[in-house]
């Protein structure tokens, strides 16, 4: 297969496409150093909007949520997930189908129905669990906040990891996971040393997008928080009130933060393909395990 | 095998916290403020008809800009070589990262009227234009927001395309617009169809763009519910029949597009 040499008109093209897309983010980096408070006239260069970040309780104290929140959901969500997929990956097609449908749900369903939808739920079990403490004599409690924010963070994350770790079920050769039944090894332990093995790339994957997620998640997490506050939910409080720097200076290092952990991943990937590109084609061939997948669909 | 109880708990969990909710959904939608049934929620959706409509055409407009502004991006992009598309890719994609909040404000100080676009125009004895608060400032936000959605999907089914098909229809005399409709379109149908709904139903039901670059006119369905739950008109039946009629929009929606597109599709697409 030929590849083009992208003509002027493309490289042109490009160059609009990347100016609109990179603008507001320069521009949002330039003006985190703008000493004056307006948005349109650079007065002079200063540090003082990061300084100012690091010492805002609010933004501090939302981080803290969010990490919080996205370490027990996305480890919780691992678990459950990669359960899940394994017994999705044994059930038979016609089951498999409408399990299949039920994970697509909250992945295509608008993000504010399922914030939404959740919330009359919680709304419904704070009502239930108020009454079944009211009746014991004891002290009501607030279900929003933390848990709810865990539970729901836990439901839209679901389908990301079963989607990364069914692949990988897919791929691997049942005859291996035999073999170790064969050898002697109970199912649990078969499925510890050898399944678990070979599906850990896909539930790392998984992990780590339900993680960003979590921690990026705002529609949902606004509807489902009560008073708590997670970062996104903070960040869009300061965008109400109009004109506040500090928001340029908490995207600039945002922005800083992402480009390392992309880059860093980036360039972890192409070791590795160099170093699977010395050891032989055969074994760089994911395009053999694709058509392996296939011909088990086909089953 | 015994393997299948392992997808008991998430069976569980989905019955609880995905179907459950749904039902609670079309439970208030159905019922007034007492518990009683009724369709009053339902039929007093018709006073906001014309935000309804409005969130539609926005959403429309925006996904068709998308297509549009995708589709050359993302056949470049699957014609390079392989280096350099992993660097253009990572470069398409980097903004996505970028909390989509953030991203909203930006653009919001860039339309102002005295912001950095009016500014630039004013060199030239342009403008002031009135840019933010307007439908526009919405379709913008939301192209902005969303287009990578449209070029993800487009750019995977047409690293698939063999480029010999291209050269075949060269080499029998098509020229490129012919090219493009008798080749590329219908092969890249899955993806386009695809990414029509990825930026479709997340276009149709925000309320962050609308508010932060529509201002109070350009209201969307997003804001009518979000106003129902945690503003001020507080009403969750008339929320919860406001999300069953956008669900079914969204349903109506993906029921088109998905004619096209096979289950494979969407599990590479992630």
């Amino acid at each position: 297969m030929t590849r083009h040499k992208t003509s002027v008109w493309g490289k042109l093209y490009w160059a609009l496409f990347l100016t609109f897309m990179y603008l507001p983010i320069a521009v949002m980096i330039v003006f985190s150093f703008n000493e004056s408070k307006s948005r349109t006239l650079f007065t002079g260069f200063t540090t003082k909007w990061y300084t100012n970040l690091f010492h805002n309780e609010m933004i501090l104290n939302s981080l803290a949520v969010s990490l919080l929140i996205a370490a027990i959901s996305s480890v919780l969500v691992a678990v459950l997930g990669t359960a899940a997929a394994v017994g999705i990956n044994s059930m038979k097609r016609k089951s498999r189908a409408v399990v299949m449908n039920i994970t697509y749900i909250p992945y295509l369903n608008p993000e504010i129905i399922t914030g939404v939808s959740m919330m009359l739920l919680f709304v419904m079990g704070q009502g239930g669990v108020n009454w079944v403490l009211e009746k014991l004599n004891m002290p009501q409690t607030v279900l929003f906040g933390i848990p709810t924010l865990v539970i729901a963070h836990i439901t839209f994350n679901l389908p990301i990891v079963i989607f990364s770790v069914l692949p990988k079920l897919k791929q691997m050769d049942i005859r291996l996971y035999e073999a170790a039944l064969d050898l002697g090894c109970n199912p649990a332990q078969a499925f510890f040393k050898v399944v678990l093995p070979e599906i850990m790339p896909g539930i790392t994957a998984g992990f780590l997008m339900a993680f960003t997620y979590s921690i990026d998640d705002f529609i949902i997490s606004y509807f489902t928080s009560g008073t708590v506050q997670t970062l996104p939910i903070a960040i869009y409080s300061m965008t109400r009130k109009k004109v506040s720097p500090e928001i340029n200076a908490l995207s600039t290092i945002m922005f800083g933060v992402i480009l390392l952990i992309v880059m860093l991943n980036s360039w972890r990937e192409d070791h590795r393909e160099k170093r699977l590109a010395r050891k032989g084609p055969e074994e760089t061939g994911t395009a053999g395990g694709r058509a392996e997948r296939k011909r088990r669909g086909k089953k | 095998m015994k393997a299948k109880i392992c997808a008991a708990p998430y069976l569980l969990w989905s019955a609880v916290f995905i179907i459950c909710p749904l039902g609670v959904v079309v439970y208030f939608a159905l019922t007034d403020k007492a518990g009683n049934f009724t369709l009053n929620n339902l039929i007093s959706i018709g006073e906001y008809s014309t935000v309804f409509m409005r969130s539609i055409l926005l959403a429309a407009v925006a996904t068709a800009i998308c297509l549009v502004l995708a589709y050359p991006i993302s056949y470049m992009l699957s014609r390079m070589r392989k280096s350099r598309q992993h660097m253009m890719q990572m470069l398409v994609l980097l903004p996505m990262w970028m909390n989509f909040l953030l991203r909203t404000y930006a653009w919001m100080t860039l339309l102002e009227t005295n912001g950095l676009i009016n500014k630039f125009l004013g060199f030239f004895g342009l403008g002031p234009f009135q840019m933010i608060n307007t439908p526009g400032a919405v379709v913008l936000g939301m192209v902005y927001n969303y287009l990578p959605f449209m070029i993800l999907p487009l750019y995977t089914v047409m690293i698939k395309i063999d480029g010999s098909l291209i050269e075949a229809a060269q080499d029998l005399g098509c020229s490129m617009t012919q090219i493009l409709r008798k080749v590329l379109l219908p092969l890249s149908v899955p993806g386009i169809s695809t990414g029509i709904t990825m930026v479709f139903v997340p276009s149709v039901s925000t309320f962050i763009i609308s508010r932060m670059l529509g201002g109070g006119n350009n209201l969307l369905i997003g804001d009518l519910i979000e106003l129902q739950f945690l503003g001020n008109s507080y009403n969750y039946n008339l929320g919860s029949a406001m999300s069953l009629v956008l669900m079914i929009l969204v349903l109506v929606c993906m029921g088109i597009t998905n004619t096209f597109s096979n289950e494979e599709e969407l599990e590479g697409s992630i």
